[in-house]
């Protein structure tokens, strides 16, 4: 089969422009090394929907970011994913911080975003009495707010799926040919032919356009560390609270999330190694630091997990870079999406549809699209008579494996017989919560490693954390051989 | 809605003490709720001996403890629901439960007793820096894994901590063929008892690293290996004591926190000392009619404790339904 597009890259940008695809009649494919989607940038990210106010003005980042926010809450309708629009805030603490917001507030009046305002010291704390008592003044957006990203991603590439993307897991692209127009991307195992190729590999977008000889820019990772909190602190706050930007980012936020936890992060460290999603004690002290200045009353005993994402940093650069490769004008570049390029994700797709649409590539509607993607009910999110008439058509529903986030056995089923099934202890956890919550699984990793070895027909010893050789046992214990050759 | 004169929150030793002595003492709707399988709670993974020297005058491994408990609830007829979680209870004594058989439950209680028990501090409390590989468990995770499920969580084996479950599957890893390299304790002292020290550890030559800690984690899929290091008086590593050793699997035994997620709900007042429900020498909560026993209000060395703790827990609620009653 020759796709008609290849789209290497199965994060935030990826997904969504699969899905944009998916409205035409295309053969589209969409590859990723990984064993699930979202396993990049995507899975550890702020999970913030930016207003829009930091990008300079004019760039791609403004122009997506703007538009990005406005298309969140009709798509995630669509994709039945968890988004809030809680509002953020930006804090001043001091006469030259309120300067830089008065500029952040003019650069979001050229980006065309919504309803700014400056607040002072009374307004910040009325709204938010949990911030420190010093804080001067804030910058106050009340189009930013919050989502899930993973669920995001997800929702987009099971959506794309529904539509007739063909989704290719565990499959690194090692090398790309092009042969008579037609890309042959050798991946581990086959190869894929295509007539167009997305590079939407996130941290990897460099090497993949080296492939085709195109070498104009690259990637530096930018990790950021994170604390997640329990949900007894998830209501300090009840907006996205960020500091005055510095150099090197957006500085510390913290956030409640879609799920009702609090999270703290991220710092900002250039690395080299695009693997490393290491923490570190420094890099931990220093979030739980700056999150504290504004935000004095977290109470950091409460931390539940802390993990480590990269944002794909163009070197020499600060704009997203879309667009056909000098090299080859049917090799298309989504690269270098740091900050905001999950709130950016759904316009960068409709640019890149734009964008192939000039190049030539023909685009018919397809009658049949659905852009309507729906996940099974969780147990938490029905009401009483829901829990009932569930329970009463597939009892497995009435059976809590995950105590801390209550989830139950048919959440887990479901979302390994889904559209884009787990495979994984952490794609269980990243679809339904479990093992997500206070114990993080403790309690309920063993019965979670039962039922995808049940569900998947795999051996217990065969089930892994996110793939790989990430396996979470080591075989059985001793067997005792009684003189009938049976075993206990 | 259903009613009881008590709810009982928790099928483990606590819950069967408390239910028991409340029919001791007269009360005859009695109502168990329990979320796994089988009574027992935790002591059914706990196949080792030394339960019940106090209790009993014998030296009983787990399921044996709860199997003599077990009993007497079936011979006293003291109703029981497995395979159910109690989603909420209220100040009102309303509990809400679900499980398979009958969806959502929802039952009015005279009187409630939480037997919730207690659950490991993980890797995530602990921010033990470095990577995010499998092979880092809770030692309970590890004993489920190995005692009831008869699968090893790995063959190199680092345990931090030196809680009692640690040293216990220190022992019982190495039985079932791993090499359990070491158990590191950060402070100056074991923090189990030191029958367990002495039965799980120097009897089979693992070392107990003292003052020492486990300050990163190596390994991208599967744990390679873990940075221990020894610490000043202030618990703080000490950098050039820095050590890489080996391992396939992290056990983490560093704690047990007494479960208060229900109890918080309803309002009930914590002792931020200890994780429980401040409770009076009767084992009444903040909230009257609602009592606490075993775990759940402070973690217990000894299973004889729990259940002599919840014999107290079962009779005052007895007398909080009774005299209501009367």
């Amino acid at each position: 089969m020759i796709y008609d597009v290849v789209i290497v890259g199965a994060g935030v940008t990826g997904a969504f422009i699969a899905r944009e695809l998916s409205r035409y009649q295309l053969n589209v494919c969409l590859v990723d090394r990984a064993e699930d989607v979202a396993m990049g940038s995507s899975k550890a990210n702020s999970g913030i929907v930016h207003a829009g106010y930091d990008p300079v003005p004019g760039s791609l980042k403004a122009r997506f970011n703007v538009r990005g926010n406005q298309l969140m809450e009709s798509v995630c309708r669509e994709l039945d994913v968890p988004f809030k629009r809680t509002g953020s805030l930006v804090l001043a603490f001091d006469a030259e911080d309120m300067r830089k917001l008065q500029d952040i507030y003019e650069r979001g009046l050229k980006n065309g975003v919504p309803d700014l305002e400056i607040w002072d010291a009374t307004q910040v704390k009325k709204a938010e009495p949990a911030v420190a008592d010093n804080v001067s003044g804030a910058l106050y957006a009340p189009t930013g707010g919050i989502v899930c990203p993973y669920e995001l991603t997800l929702g987009a590439a099971e959506n794309a799926v529904e539509n007739g993307v063909v989704l290719k897991l565990g499959c690194e692209i090692k090398s790309i040919e092009f042969k008579n127009g037609i890309f042959l991307l050798h991946g581990s195992g086959e190869v894929l032919e295509g007539r167009y190729v997305i590079n939407a590999a996130g941290v990897y977008a460099d090497r993949i356009s080296a492939m085709v000889g195109d070498d104009s820019f690259s990637i530096i990772p930018r990790k950021g560390e994170y604390l997640l909190m329990d949900k007894n602190q998830g209501s300090l706050v009840n907006r996205v609270i960020f500091q005055t930007p510095s150099r090197m980012g957006k500085g510390v936020l913290v956030s409640p999330t879609v799920d009702g936890n609090l999270l703290v992060g991220p710092n900002a460290v250039d690395i080299q190694d695009k693997e490393d999603l290491s923490t570190s004690k420094e890099g931990l002290n220093q979030v739980k630091e700056s999150a504290l200045r504004s935000v004095p009353g977290i109470d950091m005993s409460e931390v539940i997990t802390s993990f480590a994402g990269l944002r794909a940093k163009v070197v020499d650069g600060d704009d997203f870079i879309i667009g056909p490769s000098s090299k080859n004008d049917h090799f298309i570049n989504v690269a270098g999406i740091d900050s905001p390029g999950l709130t950016s994700a759904p316009a960068i797709a409709e640019h890149v549809i734009d964008i192939l649409g000039t190049l030539g590539l023909e685009m018919k509607e397809k009658e049949s699209f659905n852009p309507v993607r729906r996940r099974p009910r969780r147990f938490t999110e029905m009401s009483e008579a829901e829990i009932n008439e569930r329970i009463r058509t597939n009892p497995a529903y009435g059976r809590i494996i995950c105590r801390c986030e209550k989830v139950s056995e048919g959440e887990i089923i479901d979302c390994i017989r889904s559209t884009i099934g787990a495979r994984t202890l952490d794609g269980v956890k990243r679809r339904v919560r479990a093992g997500m919550g206070r114990c993080q699984g403790g309690f309920c990793a063993p019965r979670v490693v039962e039922i995808l070895s049940r569900e998947l027909q795999i051996p217990m010893e065969t089930v892994t954390k996110r793939g790989g050789d990430s396996r979470i046992l080591m075989g059985k214990i001793k067997q005792q051989e009684f003189t009938d050759g049976s075993d206990v | 809605m259903k009613q009881a004169d008590i709810v009982v929150i928790g099928g483990g030793p606590a819950g069967m003490a408390a239910a028991l002595e409340a029919r001791r003492r007269g009360v005859e709707n009695i109502l168990i709720i329990e979320r796994d399988k089988e009574l027992g709670g935790i002591l059914q993974q706990c196949i080792h001996n030394g339960f019940g020297l106090h209790i009993f005058k014998e030296e009983l491994t787990g399921p044996e403890y709860a199997w003599r408990f077990i009993e007497q609830i079936k011979k006293e007829n003291i109703d029981y629901l497995l395979d159910t979680m109690v989603l909420s209870i209220t100040p009102d004594k309303i509990v809400t439960a679900a499980n398979s058989t009958e969806g959502l439950v929802r039952i009015k209680a005279g009187a409630i007793v939480l037997s919730m028990g207690c659950r490991e501090r993980t890797r995530g409390s602990l921010n033990i820096p470095g990577t995010r590989p499998a092979g880092i468990l809770t030692a309970g995770a590890a004993q489920r894994f190995v005692n009831m499920e008869g699968y090893m969580p790995g063959k190199k084996i680092v345990i931090l901590g030196s809680g009692d479950i640690g040293m216990i599957m220190a022992r019982r890893l190495t039985l079932e063929g791993a090499e359990v390299k070491m158990v590191c304790e950060i402070m100056p002292y074991t923090k189990g008892l030191i029958r367990n020290k002495v039965q799980c550890l120097d009897d089979f030559g693992i070392p107990l690293k003292l003052n020492c800690t486990v300050v990163e984690i190596h390994g991208k899929e599967r744990l390679e290996g873990v940075t221990i290091a020894k610490v000043d008086e202030d618990r703080k590593p000490i950098p050039e004591t820095m050590e890489y050793v080996e391992c396939d699997t992290l056990l983490l035994s560093v704690g047990l926190i007494p479960e208060n997620e229900l109890s918080r709900e309803a309002g009930i007042k914590i002792d931020p000392s200890t994780g429980g429900p401040f409770v009076s020498k009767t084992m009444e909560t903040s909230i009257q009619g609602i009592f606490a026993c075993g775990n759940v209000v402070h973690v217990h060395d000894l299973v004889d404790n729990v259940t002599l703790e919840s014999y107290i827990a079962g009779r005052a609620a007895a007398e909080y339904v009774l005299g209501g009653k009367n």
